[in-house]
């Protein structure tokens, strides 16, 4: 094994950019794979992982406070909307600007069923499932004129399907009430399995389960849940049907792969998705209203895939979790000021959005595969730019 | 027909501003092929950039005539916006040139969040009333009613309208811009310095901007930080309608844009017997993009462009 600069060995750089093996294979590297790969390893991994996971609350509780396990159930919800929103634009590569729309299918569906509103108590068990088969619905109409429109338009498109359900869950008050306006739908029955409400408190083998656990416990099944679900769509048929019209569609269609269907089929499923998120969220927070679902929501989503890398799970999970948790970490900078400068110079709500854009602009120029791409898309979009430059 | 003709004229009026801002979007397009998502914003700073020139005037009690104020405000606030055209293509755009479409669209809109927000640091979320400068001596003819601000900003566009048809088609510059809109290649081989006609594209394009910033401003009487969103939307929609890239189409997609949601706003209510108001106005825009993009992709006056991705 002989390297090309002359020393014994090369520290490889697959290490830390996840390109493919060069003709250079070393020592350091072989070891390192073979280490991944040990089903000791991986099991070790895993347990670990579920472990924290498992006992997340109690020290978040302990380390940082009630509110934090809060903001850690709100991170589940939205790794489950990254990873839906992943589906469409990691996947198939559709680039959906408008992906709160369905989000906010799910939630009202959620709300309208299960409360005052209109006198209905569904049980959760019908609700959720009711809710992903509507968003589905109305996953495929809104996909359905974008089939033919490339990136650019279809990223308008999109974004124009998302105001307009949010301009109508805003308008749907009058004459006739079905989402009672700006107003919003309250009172939501919290979710509750049978006799097991989780908006209790329960104790059990001596420890104490306020409602906020109950919701992340259920939230943290249905994200698993979700990820598995995307980890074997990512190696389905379906899911290399997807990457392929992500790389070249009419390649796609002319090795026999019916595009139009597979395109409905990803805003289907990642709709889906959505719709879930949205029902838990409206079961969680009690109320809905139009305006948790703006423009914002849907860019914040697609920085989460993008940022984290898109198309790539643990990407996602990373990215969804940095854009939860850093704005809260960042309300700690109003104090911090304060300390140092004797005054606020800044409102970090403000800078928030701010430093998202900035982020987002930041990423792109300097690494558009994401903070944690897989190798594929990686060598697509180096290979992309190469094409480029070289036409 | 007692609301026609008063829908008409309001349509013109609205629709010679989208023209301004479509025209920005449609020359960037045709020559990069990207859409500039942060033209809104450009927009809107050059409106509250106006705004803030304009407040000092009228607070410091200095007794101008208004419309100079406005000429002033106009003034400070072009070039404003061509500096930040400039910076925005320089920074964001121009390193991406090579990288593949999805890195420059987010890019685009990371630059469009950035702004929104620097403005509202800067200039607060509350809604900013624009000063009436203009005096708004209503003339009332068949039923219809005009007033001097309206009739002067369609012939402030026109006019505007008309020099940049004069720029692109009779001067060296425009040449230039037509030919890297073909093909950037053969034109720098050809001697053009394509780089700089792109920032020049950019700079136009954001001092068009600033002037239907200001428009906007003063038609509504109201700036806003997140003004800049919903128009750039509806100038891109109108960009499209007329078929992008074509700036003639963009002038007559602006109006016709104009007109279709100054007469749905108008109609909406008794077409529907009441079930819809007018606070719909917004999906129209969006209902005309779909629309176009499904049926005719092209645009009313773009080339027939087959089916490639």
């Amino acid at each position: 094994m002989a390297s090309s600069d002359g020393l014994p060995f090369t520290v490889h750089r697959s290490l830390f950019t996840g390109y493919g093996k060069g003709d250079t294979v070393i020592y350091i590297s072989d070891r390192w794979q073979r280490w991944r790969r040990d089903p000791r390893v991986v099991w070790t991994v895993y347990i670990t992982l579920a472990a924290l996971l498992v006992v997340l609350p109690f020290v978040t509780d302990w380390a940082l406070g009630r509110s934090w396990v809060r903001i850690a159930a709100f991170a589940l919800l939205y790794i489950m909307l990254a990873l839906g929103l992943n589906i469409v634009v990691g996947y198939a590569g559709l680039l959906d600007l408008g992906y709160v729309a369905f989000f906010a299918v799910g939630a009202y569906c959620y709300a309208l069923l299960a409360s005052p509103h209109f006198g209905l108590h569904l049980p959760f068990w019908l609700l959720l499932p009711l809710g992903a088969v509507v968003t589905c619905i109305f996953g495929v109409l809104l996909g359905a004129p974008t089939l033919r429109l490339r990136g650019d338009y279809l990223a308008i498109v999109t974004l124009g399907f998302g105001e307009i359900i949010r301009i109508f869950l805003n308008n749907l008050d009058a004459p006739v009430n079905i989402t009672n306006g700006p107003q919003g739908v309250n009172l939501i029955d919290p979710i509750r399995v049978g006799e097991f409400s989780l908006a209790q408190t329960h104790s059990f083998l001596g420890f104490t389960f306020p409602v906020v656990y109950n919701y992340y416990y259920l939230f943290l099944l249905l994200t698993l849940a979700v990820v598995f679900v995307s980890l074997r769509l990512e190696d389905s048929r379906i899911g290399r049907a997807w990457v392929a019209i992500r790389e070249d569609e009419v390649a796609a269609a002319a090795m026999g792969i019916n595009t139009r269907n597979v395109k409905l089929l990803a805003f289907a499923m990642g709709a889906s998705f959505g719709g879930v998120a949205g029902g838990l969220f409206a079961g969680f927070q009690g109320l809905v209203s139009p305006e948790s679902f703006t423009i914002i929501e849907s860019i914040m989503i697609l920085c989460m895939v993008v940022l984290g890398g898109m198309g790539h799970i643990p990407g996602v999970i990373l990215g969804a979790v940095l854009l939860v948790v850093l704005p809260e970490a960042l309300r700690y900078l109003g104090p911090l000021q304060q300390a140092l400068f004797g005054r606020v110079l800044a409102d970090p709500a403000e800078l928030r959005l701010l430093v998202f854009g900035l982020a987002l602009i930041l990423v792109m120029l300097l690494r558009p595969s994401g903070l944690w791409p897989s190798t594929v898309r990686q060598r697509e979009l180096a290979a992309g730019a190469a094409e480029s430059g070289r036409a | 027909m007692d609301i026609f003709l008063q829908q008409l004229v309001n349509g013109i009026v609205l629709g010679a501003i989208y023209a301004l801002v479509a025209l920005g979007y449609t020359m960037v397009y045709g020559i990069l092929g990207l859409i500039n998502f942060a033209h809104g914003e450009v927009v809107m700073i050059g409106a509250m950039v106006a705004l803030a020139v304009i407040q000092v005037l009228v607070g410091s009690g200095v007794p101008l005539p208004g419309p100079l104020i406005a000429a002033v405000g106009l003034a400070a606030a072009i070039p404003v916006c061509m500096a930040l055209g400039y910076a925005i293509e320089r920074i964001a755009y121009r390193p991406l040139r090579q990288a593949p479409r999805l890195a420059a669209l987010i890019t685009a809109i990371g630059v469009s969040i950035v702004l929104q927000n620097a403005a509202m640091i800067v200039w607060g979320r509350q809604y900013h009333s624009f000063p009436a400068l203009l005096p708004a001596t209503p003339h009332h003819f068949a039923g219809a009613t005009v007033n001097d601000l309206q009739l002067f900003i369609v012939a402030l566009a026109a006019l505007i309208m008309a020099g940049l048809l004069w720029l692109v088609h009779r001067t060296r510059l425009g040449r230039a811009m037509r030919a890297t809109s073909q093909n950037p290649e053969v034109a720098g081989l050809m001697g053009v310095n394509v780089n700089t006609v792109i920032s020049l594209t950019f700079v136009i394009g954001s001092a068009l901007a600033a002037v239907a910033g200001i428009m906007v401003a003063a038609y509504y009487g109201v700036a806003h930080y997140f003004m800049g969103f919903m128009l750039g939307l509806k100038a891109f929609t109108a960009a499209v309608l007329g078929g992008i890239g074509n700036i003639a189409g963009a002038m007559l997609g602006g109006l016709l844009l104009g007109m279709i949601e100054s007469f749905g706003a108008g109609y909406i209510g008794p077409l529907t017997g009441g079930f819809l108001g007018s606070h719909y106005q917004d999906v129209f825009a969006f209902l005309v993009l779909i629309l176009v993009l499904v049926f005719r992709p092209s645009g009313l006056l773009g080339e027939r462009v087959s089916d490639r991705t």
